[in-house]
Parts: C-alpha cells; structure tokens; sequence
C-alpha cells in the first residue's frame, strides 16, 4: 500500500548525484519524505516533529561513508534514530514476593481479553503458573469470554457475578491465587475511554488495592493520532509500567507505537500478531523500526520459519541437501510448510525490497496456485515424485489429468524444481542451512 | 392528536443531540483550533502550515489533507481570500465536498431485507448491531438477528445480552460451527416468524487475512442465494479511533464483499473520525451511522451537514 520509504529515498537521490557530505538542502529534501512517511504511517505529528529535528541535527554535515549511498546514510541515521526512540526489547518485570499481578488496561475492543489469555499461555510455557480475573463486569459477556478461553488453555479464571465490583472481584482473584499456589495474576479490566472520570477512579482504586508489578496499556496497532491521547491519558491517571501492541499481524505501519511510547517513555512489551493465543511475540525495536520505514523485517520471517519447520524436519532437509537427495516428496512437504507460515504476500512484504512484488501477487492467485502444484505433486507415482527426469511426455499427461491442470503447467512445475535443486546445491555447499534457504526469496 | 409530531420532533432532537454530544470532544479538541485559527486575522504561510497539521492531527491523512490545502490555496488566490474567516468558510465547503450526501439506504422495499454486517476484530461491530436492532425496532420493524460470529468466544452470549436489551430474538449456532449455516438458518426462521429484516453480525477479521475474507464471500453468497438481492446493505463498521489503516480495511472488505456503508462507532472517544474524508474521495462509500455512546440508544443516522458544522462549532 505505501511505497517504501527506501525507494522514495533512492529517487530524491538519484536527482542529487553522489557527494561526499550531506548538505542541508539535501537534508531537508529528504527529511520532507520521512516526515510524510511517517505522518501516513499514524505517528502523531508533534513527535514527528521532534523526530525529525533529532535527525536534522545529526544528519547535516554527516560524512558520508564509502559503503553507503547518501540515501543508505541517511535511512541508517533515521532507523538508528527511531530504534532510540523505540526503547528496549520488551520483558516483564516480574520482581518482589509472589503472586506477581499484571494489570491490563485500555480501551474497549483494543484486545485485552485475548491478550489476557496470551500472556497466561506465555507466562505457563516460561515456567510459570498463572491465573487470569475477569474483572470486566461491564462489557456483556466478557467475563464468559475469558472463562471459554481458561477452559481451551486449562489456565485458572477467577469470576464472580458481574454485580460484584471489580476492586474487590480482583483482590478476592489475587487470595484465590495464593490458594492455589499460582504465582503470576493477570486482570482482565474492561475498555473503558481515558476521559471517563469514574471508570479511570475504578482502575485507580483497582492498582492501590492489589499493587500490580506491571500495568499494561494494551492498544490497536492502527491507532490514529489519538494515541497520544490514550496513552497520555491512561499514564497520567493510573501510572503504566509498558504498552502492548495488538493487531499488529494487520497491514498497519503501527507509527501509533512510537507516539505512545514519545508521549509516556514506559517500554513496549509486546505485540500481538494473530488471532490465536499463541500469536504473540516479544517486542523488537530494530524490528518494529524496519516495519515503520518498509524495510522488510527478516528476523521476524525467520523466527517464523523455525516455528513452522520443525527442528527434526529442517535437520532432515539440511541432510537430503548436503546428499542431493532432494526430491518432490521433500519438495511438497516444504512447500506445506511455506503455507503455514502465513500467506506468501505476508512473508514477501518481510523481505527487504519484495514489499513491492509483494503488492503486485494477489493472495488469490497464488493460494490457487499452491493448490494446483499440489495436485500435480500428489498426481505421480512415488518414483515419478522420488526421480522427476523419468517423467516424459505420456507420463506428463497422466499428470495433467489427474490433477485437473494442464502439460504445460506440468512443465512449468519440473523446471521450477529443477531450478530450486540447483539453488539448494548451492546452498548445500555453502552449508548455510535453513536460513540460507531462505535466500531464495530474495 | 399532538402525539405523534411530538414524538417525531423529540426523536429528531434527540438523534441531533446524540451526535452533538459525540462530536463535542472533537469540537473542542481540534476543529475549534481551526476556527479559531481561520478566525478574524489575515492568511500567512504559517496559516496553511498550521491548517495541515490540524487536518493531520484529525486523522484526515496526509494526501487528502494536501488535496485540501492545495484547493484552498488556489481558490484563495482565485478568490483572492485574503481574510482567514473567508478560508474557513471554503474550507467547510470543501470538506462538505467530500461528504456528498448518499441516496436512502436500500432497506424498506421487500418482504425481508438483510443487512450484513462486517469488520476488524473490535472495532464494534456486536454493539453496532444492537443499536441497530433497537433503531429499527423503534421504527416499527420486526428485527431478528443472526450470531455468525461462530469464531471468538462468548461472542454468541454476548450478541444474545445485547439483544435482549433491544428487545429482539438472535439465532445462534454452534461455538466454532459454520457461519453461513447460522445464515441460513436464520432467513428461514425470519420467514417462519413472519420478520422483515435480519441483522447478521460476523466475526471480526483482519482485511489481510485472505482466508477470512474468503468465508465472508462465502457467507454473503448463503445470504443471496437464499433471499433475493441479499445482502441488500453491508455494513462497515469502523473504530473512529483508527488511523490511516482505516482507508485500506474500506478497501479490502469492499472488495470482498462489496460494502455499501459505513458505521463510524466510537465517536464518544476523543477520536476525530476524519479518515471518514479519505474513505469517501477515494472509495465513494457514504457513512450511514454513527456510534455515540455505549447505551443502546447511542447510534444516530449519518448526517454531513450536522457533522461538519459540528466540526467548527465553537462552543
């Protein structure tokens, strides 16, 4: 959707020429760009302008170094810059005596009950034994909705009618805990706008009574200007220990995230990156920095391939390469796994500079695509699939018809494994392993 | 015999109260600064510079706020406006450009209508539908609503809570079950009962999840093939605390499920709701309701003239 920020630097660049100094006026040319990249990308316009001051001032007079193009440079100070801004990687702060309590805010439909939810998982899959309190009496249904999501997760919920107020529905969750031996409590509160005085008291009198560890404004990654707002708003009132930052698997630049963390300077902790409860990640602030300039967000798409490819399988492809035994049974089996790491647009757009061939590929296209190279594949006989060259023409159109495609989209298929065998050769004898298999994206 | 004009009138006293009290924080916050801005003093450089951040800080976005500072620069030397209470008065003119006011929704012509309703994951759409419900109930339609939202947990009990309190019955279907069933079953039970429109609520999505957006078509299409013309309005609903993203989630779900409205909830917050601007010029899609509160009565029409005055207002 936006052009990459890279790319608008490149063309306002190539007008200039190369020179050994950044000059003002160059500056100033360039730093217009970010300033628009960052305003479409949500981050609100004073901390834009703050930003773009800082940036100024180192960027002016700045030598250029021999490997970088003076665009490179400048997107180098820019990022390094914005990942300042960003703050440290996120972690919890889980000190002083057990049950540690982790206060969720923000809000209404932000997503703090599924975030609830995700953090218990989190905190259980680190060691931990947590429990989460429904302490949103307000919304319908929500305290259902996190007693479902305890019951999927066999995480204890503590609830209570919703008549009960949540001050004392809380502080009876956290009694509940020690009696049970859990030893981090997360309250589940409910949305509530940060001008509303009496529900704002109510979080107040929630924090003096149960003394959280960490308060948590949770916030919708495609946040408007209002950010700042919200944020400020919930820092002054309640006092935040960090922000957590939902719905970030969307196509929304998240800018939101460095006007919230400008305005309040508590870190990021997280994101949220799906619907399941799984789907949360650590937050990154090299990460995030790359996704605000469309800089592609490699890390991000690595961890993904590890959490879709098993340990043993990846071991077993690394083997089959080394040995050039490499075959479409394997070939399939990867490709299945390349699906599961989400929709090919998605991963392209993590690639630096395939943001663009990642606009051009409907998700359409290439779902059918992959159902159809499937097809063919599960169309052979194991030996065709073990050793692809004993497939000659006759052998081609059996194929065809099997899988309801045509020769010629056969063919294409044999020439595009044949090109991957040769690729993964290469791969195999550069002994890169599963992230150089990789590389063949870009 | 006075009754019936009495009731109408505080109906529409209250509908123009309703979005009042939701754009008053708008007011105060931002396009009061306008106003007072373009008030009684001549237009400078550091006026327009001012103008566009204001428009920013409105979520209005930066290419439509500067399609709107460049018609105003050229009408200014055209017109030659020199005074900046004049810019106000053409910039109301322009923005009220951007809002044409849409044909009457297409509801009110058949037997049963059906009214889809679609959405990000929190953005309001269960609520909406409730206020919904209740607005036409109020009307004197007989409202069923249908909890395809089949996916997030408790969303069924807390669409039924809602429903209750509009005074409506909802079908419902299993947790996890197939949401074009819950369609399906609920054009039957409308018929059976003798209703004349449905509200279908669905779970909320990302745009950008392809296989979602998928099982949408595919719920619409349960809708068509089984009441003429169905969906006969889809509804969008859109947080007005959303930034920029909200232009592309308009895009998306218009291409997937041809959208032909907009519901703007949340205009309480101290959200501006200025993306509305943007979602209009570049994809011709008329806001149809506003969501002003968290009471079920909290949703009024979508009027342009109301809003953008709201807008300026001072006070």
């Amino acid at each position: 959707m936006f052009e990459s920020l890279t790319d608008k630097l490149q063309a306002v660049f190539k007008r200039l020429g190369k020179r050994g100094v950044l000059r003002e006026a160059d500056v100033d040319e360039v730093l217009r760009e970010i300033r628009l990249a960052l305003l479409e990308a949500d981050v609100h316009y004073k901390v834009v302008k703050d930003f773009i001051a800082r940036v100024r001032e180192r960027a002016v007079g700045a030598e250029i170094t021999k490997s970088l193009t003076p665009a490179q440079q400048v997107v180098k100070i820019v990022r390094e810059e914005l990942v300042k801004t960003l703050g440290e990687p996120g972690r919890l702060e889980l000190k002083g005596p057990a049950p540690y309590v982790i206060m969720l805010v923000g809000l209404q439909g932000s997503g703090k009950t599924t975030m609830a939810a995700k953090l218990a998982r989190y905190l259980r899959h680190n060691g931990h034994f947590p429990m989460m309190v429904a302490a949103d009496t307000y919304r319908p249904a929500a305290i259902t909705q996190l007693e479902v999501l305890g019951r999927q997760l066999e995480i204890p919920v503590h609830s209570e009618g919703p008549s009960v107020p949540p001050p004392r529905i809380c502080a009876n969750g956290i009694q509940e805990a020690r009696r049970r031996g859990c030893d981090v409590v997360i309250l589940d509160t409910a949305g509530r706008l940060q001008i509303n005085q009496e529900m704002m008291r109510e979080l107040e009198e929630v924090k003096r009574t149960v003394k959280p560890v960490e308060v948590l404004l949770v916030a919708d990654a495609m946040t408007g200007q209002e950010a700042v707002n919200v944020a400020a708003g919930f820092h002054q009132q309640v006092g935040l220990t960090g922000l957590i930052l939902t719905k970030v698997d969307g196509d929304a630049r998240g800018g939101a995230a460095i006007s919230m963390r400008s305005v309040t300077g508590v870190p990021i902790k997280f994101l949220g990156t799906g619907e399941k409860t799984d789907a949360l990640e650590l937050f990154h602030p090299d990460r995030l920095a790359s996704r605000i300039l469309g800089m592609g967000d490699v890390l991000t798409l690595i961890e993904r391939a590890e959490a879709a490819f098993d340990a043993e399988q990846a071991a077993r492809l690394e083997q089959k390469l080394r040995e050039a035994t490499f075959d479409l049974e394997d070939f399939l089996e990867q490709l299945r796994q390349v699906r599961k790491m989400g929709p090919l647009t998605q991963i392209l757009d993590m690639i630096p500079g395939l943001g663009r061939l990642a606009q051009s590929i409907s998700p359409e296209v290439t779902d059918r695509q992959f159902k159809h190279v499937e097809a063919i594949i599960l169309s052979m006989t194991p030996e065709e699939r073990r050793n692809p060259r004993i497939i000659n023409s006759s052998r081609k159109k059996r194929i065809a018809r099997g899988s309801g495609t045509t020769v010629q989209e056969v063919n294409a298929l044999l020439r595009q494994f044949r090109q991957m065998q040769d690729l993964m050769k290469q791969v195999g004898k550069g002994k890169k392993g599963l992230r150089g298999m990789l590389g063949m994206f870009g | 015999m006075l009754l019936a004009p009495l009731t109408v009138s505080a109906m529409v006293v209250g509908i123009a109260q309703s979005i009042k009290e939701g754009l008053t924080r708008t007011r105060n916050a931002i396009f009061s600064r306008i106003a007072g801005l373009l008030g009684a003093s001549e237009v400078t450089a550091a006026t327009w510079e001012e103008l566009e951040e204001l428009l920013i800080q409105a979520d209005v976005g930066v290419e439509t706020t500067l399609h709107l500072v460049e018609r105003l620069r050229r009408r200014a030397s055209a017109e030659a406006i020199i005074r900046a209470d004049a810019l106000q008065a053409a910039l109301r003119e322009e923005l009220r450009a951007l809002l044409p006011s849409p044909s009457p929704l297409n509801l009110g012509n058949r037997p049963l209508d059906v009214i889809l309703v679609v959405g990000v994951n929190g953005s309001g759409k269960t609520t909406s539908i409730a206020k919904l419900a209740y607005f036409y109930r109020q009307q004197g339609r007989r409202v069923l609503l249908a909890a395809a939202d089949t996916f997030r947990a408790a969303a069924t009990d807390q669409l039924s809570i809602w429903a209750e309190r509009a005074g409506v019955n909802v079908i419902t279907g299993a947790p996890g079950g197939d949401p074009g069933a819950v369609i399906f079953d609920s054009l039957q039970a409308a018929r059976a009962r003798g209703m004349d429109m449905v509200i279908a609520d669905t779970a909320g999505r990302l745009h950008t999840q392809y296989n979602l957006m998928a099982e949408l078509r595919k719920v619409r299409r349960v809708a068509a093939q089984n009441v003429a013309g169905a969906p006969h309005e889809t509804l969008l609903v859109l947080d007005a605390t959303t930034g920029q993203n909200a232009l592309s989630q308009a895009r998306h779900f218009l291409e997937a499920v041809e959208v032909t409205g907009v519901i703007l909830a949340k205009l309480d917050s101290t959200a501006k709701g200025g993306m509305v601007f943007a979602i209009s010029r570049e994809l011709g899609l008329p806001v149809r309701f506003v969501g002003t509160g968290e009471k079920i009565g909290d949703l009024a029409p979508f009027d342009p003239d109301a809003f953008i005055a709201g807008l300026f207002d001072e006070t």
